[in-house]
This record gives structure tokens, C-alpha cells and sequence, in this order.
């Protein structure tokens, strides 16, 4: 039962499935991530606010970081494992080899690639916020940390703003083509929503590029104030 | 027929003299090459000439030639089954190509096909997946009373689209990951759409895709280049079934 089990995960239709699956988890992440982040354009004090109240429940908030980082590990090591094999599967390779220009786009044939910039980029994220400097603030009587300004002296240097807009562009580049992809491992293909999974994915990658870079540039624009 | 020219060609073709050895590109260059003719043709007039110089013809696999039949194949400069859009080797004419021109022609690579000389290769591994499918349950006994089992008009098409599948391997050719997912879900599909074989419906999605995995076929990452180069047009939205009929089998299923 446990062979079979085993068996059953190593398949190839259900290691897509995972990668499907936690892919479309850092879809859901990423879109609330966005949201909340958008309150930068409020000001300091509903940033912050936000924050704290994210991460003042200790509990929740250290389940909620274990839960994205045991997803993103799964996403990661499935992504290695499924690329090797791929290699394997074509030892030897063409002479020439030309895309039909009717199946794969630049999104879908650069995946490890923005895959592996989006690696690079979420370590060195985390140390710049995450772990980065600890400044206090009071906000209508409780003490927090004032994010706001780690963000806003962060972005001060045009290098941290142009270099997380090449990564927010692979993150773009990336989930355009994932999004879809998962629904498509996942096995929900229908013509009366495909259609609309396909365009809405890459509206998604659109906005993921757009909103990110937006508050990284509003942040670098704070620098006077 | 009047349009008709003649084509002088530069011909780089795989050559391979038996599974063992090892292969290399050769140059040819093929004169008088008529526009009328399919591409297995002007192959043909190749090895008229290889022959009359005393030279090994080049190997290639062709039955039919009129796209049906699933045998020719084909890497023609980089593309499985050359550029046209739903189109096999043999019905790719001449005419698709200038006057001077390079042409490069290798076989299908992938682990699970291996060469057995120049252009052709074992394709024995799809024959192993549709084996794996086994048997389909059938009424025996008198011959049954026509629309004795009612199919949907929309079942009927959608599962006649994926038995049009005839084979080829363009699929694998043409996937940057050599797997064979449009191939085995076109024939997955087929099955779990009509009535008849629902008895073996879970158990035949699993043999196929642990054959599948099990003879060295690549993982599908959703590019569609397969869909692309299908001869026949098989849909990607049949992997898409394979996956959730595969999804349903291994949650429902007690062996």
C-alpha cells in the first residue's frame, strides 16, 4: 500500500500536480501580498499597522511562515527534480532544434530560468525586510516596527529599485505562464473557462509586475519626505 | 501542375550505421529536384543516386504516404515533421522550399527511441504504453442492434478528435522534455470518453502513465510544442483529461 503510494507520487502526472499546486498557493500568497502592500500608498501608519497585526500573533504568523516556506521548498526541489529528469529523457540532443512558433512562448520556455532569478531574489528579499534593520515607531499609542522606513530607505539607491523591478518581472514572466499551467496539471481544462484561465493568467503576471514595481518606485519617490 | 521548378538542395542528414555505432551530419547536395514532389520523394531520388554511386542508401521509415498511417517521421530543420502546420513528412512537398536552400533532416531523439539506423527509430515504446492500456470489455454474442449503446454527439466527436492520433511521435520529437504525455493521453482519452472500456477506465490510466514513466519519457511542462507539431492536431486539453482521470484513478482505486 505504501509502494503503491509512493509509486503513486513519483508519477509523472502527479509531480506536475505538485508543482501545480504550490505554485498556485504563491499565486493566491503573492495577490495578498500585493494587497496588503498597497497600503504603502495610504501612508506609514496603515503600513505599519498592518503589519504588526500580521505578525503580532506569534503563533499564526510562524505557522504561516513555515507553511510558505515548506510550499516553496516543494515547488523548488520538484522543479529540480522534474528538470533533471527532463535532461535524462534526451540524452542525445538535436543537430537544430526550432520552436513551431504555435506552442511555446517566451514565458513557458524560460521557466527555470525566472525560476531561478525568483530564488536569488526571495533569499535577498528576506534579508532586506524580513531580517533586515529593526526601527520602532508608536502608531496611535502601540510601539511596532516601522517597516515603512526600511522600505523607503531600502529603495533610496536606484541599483535596489531596478534591481527588484528585473526580479518582479521574472516573477510576472513566471506566474503568466504558471498560473495557467497549474490549472492545466491540475487537470481543470473546460472550453467555456480555458480560455479565460489562459488571458486571465497573463493579466495576472501583468499586474504582479506592474503593482510590485509600482510600490517600489512610490517608495524610492518618499525619499525627500 | 504548370508552376512546376527545379530545386538544387544542400542536404545535411543524420547518418548511423546500426544502434551501436556512433552517427554523425553528412553534406549532401541533391540537383533537380522537382517542386511537385513530397519530401519523401526527393529522399528517394537521394538514394537513387547513393545507390547508383555504390553508397548505403539513408534509412528512413515511410508507409503509406498519404499521412495516415503514422510511420514517416522526420526532424526537418528542427521541426518535427518540417514547418507546416498539420502536416506529416510524406505530405510535405517540395514546393515549401526556395532553390538552394539547406535542409536539415535528423531522426526523433529520445531515450525511449532508440536508432536503429540513420533516420529511423524504435518507436516500439508508444506500442509498449498502448499495451499497458490493455483490454476493453465487450459484449460477446450476437451482433449488437445498431445504437444498442447511445454515445453523445459531443463524446463522439471529442473522442474521435483524440483517436486520430496515429502515432507518429511528433509529440516527443517536438517536446523539449521528450515526453510522450499528448501521445498516452490522446489514447487515455479516447477510452474514458465512450462507454464502452468505463469497466477498465482507472485501471488503464494508471498502467498506461507507470509504462509511460516507466520507459524513460520526460515530464510535461505545458508548452504545447507537441500540439503544435501534431500531424492530427491532438489537443492539449486531452492531457488535461489524462491528468484528472489520473487524479480520480488513484484516489478511487483499491489495488
Amino acid at each position: 500500500m505504501v509502494t503503491r503510494l509512493w509509486l503513486y507520487l513519483n508519477s509523472s502526472i502527479v509531480k506536475k500536480q505538485i508543482m501545480g499546486f504550490t505554485g498556485l498557493f504563491w499565486c493566491i500568497f503573492l495577490t495578498g501580498h500585493l494587497a496588503g502592500n498597497s497600503l504603502l500608498f495610504i501612508g506609514p501608519e496603515a503600513f505599519n499597522t498592518y503589519a504588526y497585526k500580521l505578525t503580532s500573533n506569534k503563533a499564526l504568523f510562524y505557522t504561516a511562515e513555515f507553511v510558505l516556506l515548506f510550499f516553496f521548498i516543494s515547488h523548488l526541489a520538484m522543479a529540480m527534480k522534474l528538470t533533471i529528469e527532463n535532461k535524462i529523457a534526451r540524452p542525445d540532443g538535436y543537430y537544430m532544434k526550432q520552436a513551431t512558433g504555435r506552442g511555446s512562448t517566451f514565458a513557458s520556455s524560460t521557466m527555470p530560468y525566472t525560476g531561478l532569478i525568483i530564488l536569488v531574489f526571495v533569499i535577498t528579499h528576506l534579508l532586506h525586510f524580513r531580517f533586515g534593520p529593526v526601527y520602532m515607531i508608536t502608531h496611535s499609542g502601540v510601539e511596532m516596527r516601522d517597516v515603512y522606513r526600511v522600505l523607503v530607505e531600502y529603495f533610496q539607491s536606484p541599483l535596489a529599485v531596478g534591481w527588484y523591478i528585473f526580479c518582479i518581472a521574472a516573477v510576472g514572466v513566471h506566474t503568466s505562464h504558471g498560473l495557467w499551467s497549474a490549472f492545466q496539471s491540475l487537470g481543470f481544462s473546460h472550453p467555456r473557462y480555458t480560455p479565460a484561465v489562459s488571458c486571465i493568467s497573463k493579466i495576472y503576471g501583468a499586474i504582479i509586475f506592474l503593482g510590485f514595481s509600482a510600490l517600489a518606485i512610490f517608495c524610492y519617490l518618499q525619499g525627500g519626505n | 501542375m504548370s508552376n512546376e521548378k527545379l530545386l538544387s538542395l544542400n542536404l545535411k542528414i543524420w547518418r548511423q550505421k546500426g544502434n551501436k555505432e556512433k552517427g554523425e551530419m553528412v553534406d549532401y547536395r541533391l540537383e533537380g529536384v522537382s517542386t511537385d514532389s513530397s519530401f519523401l520523394e526527393m529522399l528517394d531520388l537521394l538514394n537513387e543516386q547513393l545507390v547508383e554511386k555504390g553508397d548505403d542508401p539513408v534509412a528512413f521509415d515511410h508507409d503509406c504516404r498519404e499521412g495516415i498511417c503514422g510511420m514517416c517521421s522526420l526532424m526537418i530543420n528542427g521541426q518535427a515533421h518540417g514547418p507546416e502546420k498539420e502536416t506529416t513528412t510524406c505530405q510535405l512537398h517540395m514546393r515549401k522550399f526556395e532553390d538552394g536552400d539547406t535542409i536539415v533532416i535528423e531522426p526523433w531523439r529520445a531515450k525511449a527511441f532508440p536508432v536503429l539506423k540513420d533516420l529511423m527509430v524504435d518507436r516500439g515504446a508508444l506500442d509498449d504504453i498502448m499495451a499497458a492500456g490493455g483490454y476493453v470489455n465487450v459484449n460477446t454474442g450476437n451482433a449488437p442492434d445498431a445504437n444498442e449503446i447511445l454515445i453523445g454527439k459531443e463524446s463522439a466527436d471529442l473522442a474521435m478528435d483524440a483517436a486520430a492520433c496515429i502515432g507518429c511521435a511528433a509529440c516527443v520529437a517536438s517536446c523539449k522534455n521528450a515526453s510522450a504525455m499528448l501521445f498516452t493521453s490522446a489514447k487515455i482519452s479516447q477510452l474514458a470518453l465512450l462507454p464502452q472500456g468505463q469497466v477498465e477506465r482507472e485501471q488503464r490510466v494508471i498502467n498506461m502513465v507507470e509504462k509511460m514513466d516507466e520507459l524513460g519519457f520526460g515530464n510535461c511542462t505545458n508548452e504545447a510544442e507537441c500540439e503544435a507539431s501534431c500531424p492530427k492536431g491532438i489537443d492539449i486539453s486531452n492531457i488535461a483529461r489524462m491528468n484528472r482521470e489520473y487524479i480520480k484513478a488513484i484516489t478511487k482505486t483499491r489495488s
